[in-house]
């Protein structure tokens, strides 16, 4: 412990942009080896049309810990985040090769049931997107699109869903209001808590808290923290201190290519690439 | 500042566009101010005018009826025509009276110069007859014959006379509804008795029941019609009495020429005294006759009587077309947007599609005859209906083909308002919606097309708009001058789409143009013509307030 602090104290002096977030801190060093591993990418390249915004990606993600992807615009972190629900899909000219095993399996291969994949892995985009509809059907919406019509049952997992998501004190008196009457910031942890009523395996979060003010953002770190005792939870932001604060592990992409990926804490105090340590220092660019 | 300068500024363009703007403005509110109080003013009751002329050659005529308008002419214009005038005189004033009194002088509007008339008068005891047959009467009261025996005369004749009106009216009122109610519906029993009968007399010839079947569902049906004969037989006698009844009393009336009139109290359905009725009075009346107009059914050729059936007839027709129309334009525009690849092939059809929008009214009459009415009609009446033929169920225009063919008219519309709407719900909220695991079919039935509901409702409002004001093509598929029955009434199936149909639009054109009476008639097309642009707007706000109540539930989905 004592070497610990020394090397900390040490990298506070160069990395300005996240001083003083691992002071004190009873964090400790994590290592991927020790891991559950719940999701696996292999050698996954990503192109839309002649471009090629993923270049050879090969990454473990540990289950039940927190991924943070950072890395400049255009670094292809939105692009790595949604190819694991396959929203890619939805773009015409996306072409991928490479395997991302979900458990073991492959989530690209033929027969998967791309909307059971997306029940398995939530996700929740950069903007507040909830439904035009009550807040307690947004929650409700994912259980009955599987069918489920027993009222208590959708009673019970709109409650718990909404206390997950630390949202059920503020709406347990309107809960079937219009969702569009929330702020911002309640907005988001209403989509958080629509995404986990399903139960999903791991939950995708693609810039949650950047159309946030800091007092939403709080709140939603807060939530990650919560939530990680449940959930594979995988976050892509270029808040640095954001990721500093709420990851585990942290990914650095620069133009498609994964620069560096390791523990947290040591990515953040003791870099092994010279580019990651531009970037988290602020001389990037 | 120069003109130059004045240029630059700017302030020319505004001046421009202002001034295109107002040109606008005047236009659409002098028109409709125009019908305002055209159509309005017709049921305002005007003066009886009494005058004595005479006439160049020296006759003497004694005018009695309504001023309905007077010209000023240039005299040569008159002479021209081969009426004779002095030479000295340049302009020539002239009055349009309405006389009435049809089946006295064969016509009921003449013109008379001014030039030999005394002063005009308006005698208090004037009166005006509303007819079922003849149109108004005018002229003096002078007693009233029950069975040819007078019981009534001078002052007491006005309140006795108002009296046997109602009485009458009453009786017809009865009649009417036995004609049209109880006759009616043991008509379409007989009408259902005989296809029955032909139905089972082809099923015999085809040979998919036996002799002995065919036998005893006739013997049925045999059973029925002298049930239906007798029904029948009592409403006529009925009717008889009543017709008995309502012919008991008799109207003798001078008219201006000092002949005595003989009118029976069954044809009147009015008399009044506008010279001595208070601006009340006139109001009631007013009130009473616009009621009349709105909710009458016509007589004397559309000239007189209400509007009724066409009122009914264009929101009928309306209703139909947007049950048709919205689930084809909506289902088409989602395809068009959500499903069908994007590239040169669906540019055409949409393309395509627009311009549908743009194609001449009547081209679609044409092809909904031609296809609906002819092929379509055709192929359902043998299919369905062989038993009624040669006489044409379906085959025939009617009030399904008027609104197949208005639908069609206002797909564009509706695709392209639906279309848009669709393009505007933003992609995070699909992709919220597949991101749960829902399928694009579930995404699209359960968040999008709620969304996009209002885009709907004003593609909607703009096919009505556009249906409830046209003409052309109606008449081709399915709008009559004259129909005898409603589409909706209380005979099963009670809704009749194969029935033909009055069309507002229709009837206006047929009123102002067609009609044999023309004089009568005109004040009858702008009333008509208002009630058509009250219709509409009334169908437009009702769909409008919808689409805002749609919009007030999906707040704020388009931010």
């Amino acid at each position: 412990m004592d070497g610990m602090t020394t090397m900390t104290e040490q990298n506070t002096m160069t990395h300005g942009v996240t001083a003083g977030l691992f002071e004190n801190s009873e964090r400790k060093r994590l290592r991927l080896a020790d891991e559950t591993i719940a999701l696996e990418v292999q050698n996954l390249n990503l192109y839309y049309g002649d471009a090629q915004a993923l270049k050879s990606i090969s990454m473990k993600v540990a289950a039940k810990r927190v991924t943070a992807f950072i890395g400049p615009s255009g670094c292809g972190k939105s692009t790595l985040l949604r190819c694991f629900n396959r929203m890619n899909d939805l773009v015409d000219a996306c072409r991928i090769d490479g395997r991302i095993l979900l458990e073991g399996a492959d989530i690209y291969e033929r027969k998967v049931d791309v909307a059971e994949l997306r029940r398995r892995v939530g996700m929740v985009f950069q903007k507040p997107n909830p439904f035009p509809k009550s807040i307690y059907e947004n929650v409700a919406y994912g259980l009955r699109l599987q069918g489920v019509r027993d009222r208590k049952v959708l009673d019970e997992v709109v409650e718990r869903s909404l206390r997950s998501a630390a949202l059920w004190d503020e709406v347990k008196d309107r809960l079937h209001q219009n969702a569009f009457g929330l702020s911002g910031g309640q907005q988001q942890r209403l989509v958080i808590a629509r995404a986990i009523a399903i139960e999903p395996e791991v939950i995708l979060l693609d810039e949650p808290a950047s159309a946030l003010d800091p007092i939403s953002t709080a709140k939603i770190e807060e939530l990650i923290y919560e939530l990680k005792e449940d959930y594979t939870i995988l976050i892509v932001t270029h808040n640095m201190q954001q990721a500093a604060r709420v990851s585990d592990y942290t990914a650095y992409m620069y133009l498609g290519e994964m620069i560096e990926y390791g523990d947290t804490m040591t990515l953040f105090t003791n870099p092994k690439k010279k580019a990651t340590e531009d970037y988290i220092t602020g001389r990037y660019g | 500042m120069t003109l130059k300068n004045w240029f630059k500024s700017g302030s020319p363009w505004i001046w421009l566009n202002a001034g295109a703007i107002a040109i606008s403005m005047i236009m659409v509110v002098g028109l409709l101010a125009l019908i305002l109080v055209r159509g309005f003013s017709h049921f305002w009751p005007s003066p009886i005018l009494m005058t004595d002329l005479t006439t160049h050659d020296g006759r003497q005529v004694h005018i009695v009826g309504e001023l309905s308008r007077s010209q000023v002419l240039p005299a040569q214009v008159l002479r021209d025509a081969g009426v004779p005038i002095d030479d000295d005189i340049q302009l020539v004033t002239r009055h349009l009276i309405k006389q009435g009194n049809r089946d006295v002088w064969g016509r009921d509007f003449v013109w008379y110069p001014e030039v030999g008339m005394t002063e005009w008068s308006y005698p208090r005891d004037a009166m005006r007859l509303e007819r079922r047959e003849w149109g108004d009467f005018y002229g003096f009261p002078v007693r009233i014959l029950e069975q040819g025996r007078t019981v009534a005369e001078g002052d007491q004749l006005w309140p006795e006379l108002q009296q046997r009106i109602r009485r009458a009216n009453e009786i017809f009122d009865e009649i009417r509804r036995i004609e049209r109610g109880e006759i009616g519906n043991v008509n379409h029993r007989m009408e259902r008795v005989r296809l029955s009968e032909r139905r089972m007399d082809l099923q015999w010839r085809e040979g998919r029941i036996t002799v002995a079947e065919r036998d005893q569902g006739m013997a049925a049906l045999a059973a029925q019609r002298l049930e239906l004969d007798q029904e029948y037989a009592v409403l006529q006698e009925r009717l008889d009495a009543l017709y008995q009844d309502v012919r008991r009393d008799t109207l003798v009336a001078r008219v201006m020429d000092g002949r005595e009139w003989q009118i029976p109290m069954a044809q009147i359905i009015r008399a009044v005294k506008p010279n001595d009725m208070s601006v009340f009075g006139k109001t009631g009346l007013y009130l009473k006759q616009f009621w009349e107009f709105m909710s009458g059914y016509p007589r004397e050729a559309n000239t007189e009587g209400g509007i009724f059936p066409a009122i009914f007839g264009t929101v009928t027709m309306v209703f139909v077309m947007s049950i048709i129309v919205t689930p084809f334009g909506v289902l088409a525009a989602i395809y068009l947007r959500e499903y069908a690849r994007q590239g040169p092939l669906l540019r055409v059809i949409r393309i395509s599609v627009y311009n549908l929008a743009g194609v001449p009214s009547i081209v679609f009459g044409v092809f909904g005859l031609g296809f609906f009415v002819y092929f379509m009609g055709g192929a359902i009446d043998r299919n369905f209906y062989p038993e009624a033929l040669p006489s044409p169920t379906f085959g025939t225009p009617g009030l399904m083909w008027a609104s197949f063919t208005l639908a069609l008219l206002t797909l564009p519309v509706v695709i392209v308002a639906t279309e848009e709407g669709l393009s505007r719900i933003p992609s995070t909220i699909r992709h919220g919606s597949l991101a749960l695991g829902a399928t694009k079919a579930e995404t699209l039935w359960k968040v999008v097309v709620p969304l996009a509901t209002p885009a709907m409702m004003t593609g909607l409002i703009l096919a009505i708009a556009r249906a409830a004001g046209e003409v052309a093509p109606l008449m081709l598929v399915g709008v009559v001058k004259l129909a005898p029955t409603l589409p909706i009434d209380g005979n099963f199936p009670f809704i009749h789409l194969e029935r033909k149909i009055m069309h507002l639009g229709f009837h206006i054109y047929d009123v102002g143009f067609q009609s044999p009476n023309v004089e009568a008639a005109q004040p009858l097309v702008y009333a008509t013509a208002l009630t058509l642009v009250a219709l509409i707007v009334m169908l437009n706000l009702t769909a409008i307030s919808i689409r805002n109540h749609l919009r007030e539930k999906y707040r704020g989905e388009s931010d």
